[in-house]
């Protein structure tokens, strides 16, 4: 390191006077199991105290904007696969009702309810490894292979749905591809009825345990007023208090329709971000159980031929059918000029998407408000004079997916 | 809160500022003119607008819109009266420089720098501008129109057959 560089560190440390022995350097990552994925981490360190770090991102940046504005509208949701991929189908519904936006598509009611099935059972799975890993990251494996087991009930539960597990693609523009399988509302009842036992089981395995609270409790805390100054959402930012979820400020597809709360946590540390999530967690279950019992009769997508791929019988026998299904598969169809933001709560936070459009093929411009890559311009000041260890935890209780941090 | 109200509460404040404002899918968009970008975003969150969250910030590129080529666009939500804005502001390619908002959000920091690596805006009085997703070595700013989104010059790619 540089002299004027340390000197620099040396400056904005305030207890100066407090450092003792040699400063040395620390590369945490950007391949390494505490990362989650390929992030860099400097860290300027003092014995095992952190006095500065510094942050690299972009290690697996693959250029989505610039893709979007070769792709059109259909194509684009495979990139979105790959955001956050421990709930893609968030991302999938999500683009889709950004796209419906703009073309002004109103929704059956069946679609809204499946819509917010399968996005609550994604956020299911997003919280379960989020949390499984902070235990991990003290030391607690047992609890990530309890967790697993549930989510792969999950993952089945999208291959019945679409076909794929972990990078769904589901849905489409207008709906879903098709419609629920027996063997999907099988499964469903199945998790319905013997989840809530089992992630209990894990609740109560970590929630209290003493070496779990002691190592999370007052680690990498931020205030209610740092956080929303940094542009914080979803559950690190309700752990430090402030109840906004856009499922509840502004509901999209038919988030009104059911009751739920918005856990809030006090102090804003590992601990309450973990206990916020495990709390929505009981949150998305209760709106699955609402959703599915009043699941309403009727289409699985809406009427919009130039975007719903047709039955494949009526391609081999109706005209009509087959020009559609041309259009769709080249992707000839155009969206109106225009410009439209929309936003879903992800299993991160507020999962914005910004879309501007000519009235062409592909959009002309697209950016997504990545929550990943928000939180953790943060990290530095959370984890500063903090022992590397809460450093460790801090970074995986703000549930980093690198996907996401690069975009 | 509606979108009358803040709009006459921007031109109250500053007459000269707003170039246009529409409401696209309900959503309130104002244009206002770079030199008073800094100002229009202070006023907005610390007035009793109080538009205190920064949901997002990104660039857009209209090469033959002359003189307005390069454009900055902010979205800010007012979480107590749930209501959102999108300011905008446009200027010449060759003189890319807007005013950094990092003094007034911190979330702005890796925002900003990202505008800057994929379309070389600057923002003055940021503290530490550098590219953050390409590597630094680069050299060009990726997501101008200007370049295509395969380099020309591989050979080892034959798309001849698929018409591109």
């Amino acid at each position: 390191m540089k002299d004027n560089q340390l000197s620099n560190i040396l400056n904005q440390y305030d207890a100066q006077e407090q450092v003792d022995g040699q400063l040395y350097t620390l590369n945490l990552g950007p391949t390494h199991p505490a990362t989650h994925g390929i992030f860099q981490n400097v860290l300027t360190m003092d014995g095992e105290r952190i006095l500065h770090s510094e942050q690299t991102v972009g290690y697996i940046h693959r250029a989505f904007e610039k893709i979007a504005e070769r792709r059109n509208f259909t194509q684009i949701t495979t990139l979105t696969d790959r955001l956050n991929y421990c709930s893609a189908p968030i991302n999938n519904i999500g683009w889709h009702m950004t796209v419906e936006k703009l073309l002004g598509i109103e929704m059956p009611k069946r679609v809204d309810y499946m819509r917010v099935i399968m996005m609550e059972l994604a956020r299911i799975a997003d919280h379960l490894v989020c949390n499984s890993v902070i235990g991990v990251d003290t030391g607690a494996l047992t609890g990530f292979t309890y967790v697993f087991q549930d989510r792969e009930k999950i993952y089945d539960m999208y291959e019945q749905v679409c076909g794929a597990r972990m990078t769904t693609n589901m849905g489409r523009i207008g709906g879903f591809d098709r419609d629920f399988t027996p063997k999907f509302h099988e499964l469903l009842k199945d998790f319905l009825k013997t989840f809530p036992a089992r992630f209990q089981e894990f609740s109560n395995l970590i929630e209290r345990n003493r070496i779990f609270m002691d190592r999370t409790i007052g680690a990498g805390a931020i205030s209610a007023e740092r956080a929303l100054n940094y542009s914080f959402a979803g559950p690190n930012l309700r752990a430090a208090g402030v109840d906004y979820d856009v499922r509840v400020a502004s509901p999209y597809s038919s988030y009104q329709d059911f009751d739920f709360i918005i856990p809030i946590g006090t102090a804003g540390d590992t601990y309450d971000r973990f206990m916020v999530r495990q709390q929505e967690i009981w949150e998305s279950l209760k709106i699955i159980n609402q959703a599915y019992n009043n699941l309403p009769e009727g289409d699985f997508h809406a009427d919009v031929p130039e975007f719903f791929l047709p039955e494949k019988a009526e391609v081999y026998s109706n005209m009509e059918a087959l020009i559609y299904h041309f259009k769709i598969v080249m992707g000839e169809t155009d969206v109106p000029a225009g410009e439209v933001y929309h936003s879903v709560e992800g299993g991160n936070g507020e999962l914005g998407f910004y879309l501007v459009s000519d009235g062409g093929r592909s959009p002309y411009r697209l950016h997504f408000r990545r929550p990943c890559f928000i939180y953790y311009q943060a990290y530095p000041e959370m984890i500063k004079g903090s022992v590397i260890s809460d450093a460790i935890v801090t970074m995986s209780s703000m549930n980093v997916i690198a996907g996401e941090l690069d975009g | 809160m509606t979108s009358e109200f803040v709009l006459e509460a921007i031109n109250r404040e500053f007459p000269e500022a707003v170039i246009s404002s529409s409401e696209p899918y309900g959503f309130l968009t104002v244009e206002v003119k770079k030199e008073e970008l800094k100002k229009v975003i202070h006023h907005l969150k610390e007035s009793s607008l109080n538009f205190m969250f920064l949901t997002d910030i990104c660039g857009i590129h209209y090469p033959d819109n002359k003189e307005k080529e390069l454009g900055v666009i902010y979205h800010l939500h007012n979480l107590q009266e749930n209501f959102r804005i999108r300011i905008k502001s446009f200027f010449p390619k060759d003189n890319a420089e807007v005013d950094s908002i990092t003094d007034l959000y911190s979330g702005a920091n890796w925002m900003e720098r990202e505008t800057y690596d994929f379309y070389g805006i600057t923002f003055k009085g940021h503290p530490d501008l550098r590219v953050i997703l390409n590597m630094e070595e680069l050299g060009y700013h990726p997501l101008l129109k200007e370049y295509a989104l395969e380099d020309g010059s591989r050979t080892d790619k034959d798309d001849s057959m698929f018409g591109r």
